[in-house]
């Protein structure tokens, strides 16, 4: 069965350490001013957080490394923030994974070694304004032209796709139609800086404010057509299992997030008081702290176990189905799991729960796109009902 | 240029500290410890000093079986091996003896060309090791060092005072202590912690030092702690109510005070 090693629990020590040192202090300001701190990023990466899944010729920690470990560094950084947390599991699963995955070995060479070393980071561009559940309906076109690609188009909501340190974006676009009717898509590599390259103004979101999103738009944007990523026309499949992936990780950031709210609403409970006496003496406080560490533990395990299954996969002790199976279920469960816990947790907060000067309410802030992200909750329960043969649409 | 690092594992200064209750000793066993925060930059100086040039950094720690923890560490933050002096003997020693204890240990391990330490620990907080040693090692001791460079067969340091930077050079081999302002210790890395797997550590006790068990320990201690009594509870704070006048009267109460 699985358990984390011993040493997993040393690198959670260490990574929880620098989340204290370098984040925490910051973070309330990082939120507030919409803040990205890309001078973290490089900090990230001597820790070696971008390369858990990377092999060595690469910068990477090789066989040392796992995804487990990537959880375990998701699951903590998310316990001091979820920007932070975010930033590194889109660098790894949606930057790095499919370079990692489908590129090139010049193509692996050239963008590899600085995005494992924090000293850049790449965006994955699959949502579209009209697309993003339903992939099949991109509009975002890529046409052959000589040695190159011309890409038009537009990407919604796309991680670190903006920061100054933003290398490459990977997008997918329709390169051509399937005998079916249905779109064709291919991934291409698209530079930042190319000409024909617009990154839009930063979202204003309701969470997530430390982090880097951008719609982005594509103006006869050329690139060399060595920048396809993978084969053409297999675009749909290549996204699919990057998403696998990632759902395990939001998963993570989910377990960091109620975890935290655990810690902190025991420590309200105990000190705070009112008639008198602590709250955490009424058992309406109480129960609800109880119940969050039960949905704690519960979404620790499963989220672990998908991890392990995931890190199984790789030595061919596992099946893609299963890990499919597993991602959708941990992904569904610790994700609401978060976001009630940051309902309770407001909840025994009271009217400071409201106030940004505690960190529960950026939490609550913060909740809300776990269940939204990487597949929203519907999604999830659809990959799970479909897993256990239960007739499709 | 080989060096030796003397570090050491006390109890987290943000867990309740507390003594032994029957022999009025440092609870090192019931609380949750951790390596001294001011030795990371000794360990920190020595690494960068060898990752510029080459040789070694060899840590070494005097303490109970949970030390092993803050030997790990600075393995995970990059020292190429480690040595452990346990003995059931060494238990409740004083700094002259702990001192006696490291010099013998240092000797053992060969002769470095640099011994570094931190300017205190954060448990006993004497910062006399470091010269006891030195004067056992019969090395020249540079303490209290904000900035340390090596050139050839010297050392050079910077002492800042309150009133002047002192600039101090020594020759090699030499002892230093650091200060928390002479650099910033790493976080281990994911590469360290894999790494400090397969570092050696070495276990010693007093026998193998040659040291009699006479030597150390409780009975040995020049300083005892004869009794200790917990810190009273802070008591709740006078409550200045303001009718209008809590201005005047937050000025008179610091007045009271002599705070003002």
């Amino acid at each position: 069965m699985f358990e984390l090693s011993k040493e997993h629990e040393d690198f959670r020590k260490v990574v929880r350490e620098f989340a204290e040192a370098e984040v925490e202090p910051h973070i309330a300001k990082w939120d507030k001013d919409h803040h990205f701190p890309s001078d973290l990023v490089p900090k990230m990466g001597d820790l070696g957080l971008f390369g858990l899944v990377v092999p060595e010729e690469f910068g990477g920690m090789g066989d040392d490394g796992d995804f487990t470990s990537l959880c375990v560094a998701i699951e903590e950084l998310g316990r001091v923030d979820q920007s932070i947390g975010i930033t590194l599991s889109a660098g790894v699963g949606l930057g790095i994974n499919p370079i990692l995955t489908y590129g090139s070995q010049e193509q692996k060479e050239r963008f590899l070694p600085d995005l494992v070393a924090g000293r850049a980071l790449a965006g994955f561009g699959l949502t579209e304004p009209d697309a993003g559940s339903d992939a099949g309906a991109t509009r975002t076109k890529a046409v052959r032209d000589g040695d190159e690609w011309v890409v038009n188009g537009s990407k919604a909501f796309i991680t670190n796709s903006g920061t100054d340190i933003t290398s490459v974006v990977t997008v997918t676009a329709r390169t051509g139609t399937n005998d079916d009717g249905s779109a064709q898509l291919s991934a291409i590599m698209i530079p930042s800086g190319t000409p024909g390259f617009t990154v839009e103004p930063a979202y204003d979101k309701l969470g997530w404010h430390a982090s880097d999103t951008h719609g982005l738009t594509f103006e006869d944007c050329r690139v060399p057509a060595g920048n396809l990523l993978g084969n053409e026309g297999e675009g749909f499949k290549q996204f699919l299992k990057t998403l696998d992936d990632g759902r395990i990780a939001i998963s993570a950031l989910a377990v960091g997030m109620s975890q935290r709210m655990l810690e902190e609403t025991t420590e309200y409970a105990r000190t705070r008081k009112a008639f008198g006496k602590p709250i955490g003496v009424n058992q309406g406080v109480s129960f609800q702290i109880a119940d969050l560490a039960v949905m704690v533990e519960a979404s620790r395990q499963l989220t672990y176990k998908a991890a392990w299954l995931k890190d199984e996969l790789e030595h061919g002790r596992r099946s893609v189905k299963e890990v499919k199976q597993a991602a959708a279920i941990c992904k569904l469960y610790s994700t609401e799991a978060a976001v009630t816990a940051t309902r309770i947790a407001t909840q025994v907060f009271g009217g400071n729960g409201f106030m940004e000067e505690y960190p529960v309410a950026r939490f609550y802030r913060d909740a809300k796109i776990l269940e939204i992200g990487e597949g929203t909750s519907e999604v999830q329960r659809m990959v799970i009902a479909r897993h256990l043969g239960l007739p499709t649409a | 240029m080989n060096i030796v690092v003397c570090v050491k594992y006390v109890p987290d200064a943000q867990s309740d500290r507390t003594f032994n209750e029957s022999d009025n000793t440092t609870d090192r066993v019931g609380v949750d410890g951790l390596l001294s925060e001011l030795d990371e930059y000794a360990v920190e100086e020595a690494l960068k000093l060898v990752e510029a040039g080459e040789g070694e950094v060899t840590v070494v720690t005097v303490g109970p079986d949970q030390a092993a923890d803050a030997l790990k560490k600075a393995l995970q933050m990059g020292a190429d091996k480690a040595v452990h002096v346990k003995d059931d003997a060494i238990h409740g020693s004083d700094a002259v003896a702990t001192s006696l204890v490291l010099a013998e240990a240092i000797k053992k391990t060969g002769t470095p060309d640099l011994v570094i330490t931190g300017m205190a620990s954060t448990d006993g907080t004497m910062s006399v090791v470091p010269a006891m040693l030195a004067e056992r090692l019969g090395l020249p001791q540079v303490t209290f060092a904000s900035e340390l460079s090596v050139d050839g067969s010297t050392v050079t340091i910077r002492r800042d005072g309150d009133a002047a930077s002192e600039t101090i050079v020594a020759t090699l081999p030499a002892l230093v202590s650091v200060t928390d302002q002479i650099n910033e210790p790493r976080y281990p890395s994911f590469k360290g912690i894999m790494a400090a797997k397969k570092k050696p550590v070495e276990e010693w006790a007093l026998a193998d030092l040659g040291i009699d068990a006479s030597q150390v320990g409780l009975d040995a201690a020049w300083t005892k702690v004869e009794s200790f009594t917990k810190r009273p509870p802070r008591e709740q704070g006078q409550i200045v109510t303001d009718d209008g006048d809590g201005g005047t009267k937050l000025a008179e109460f610091l007045a009271a005070q002599k705070f003002v």
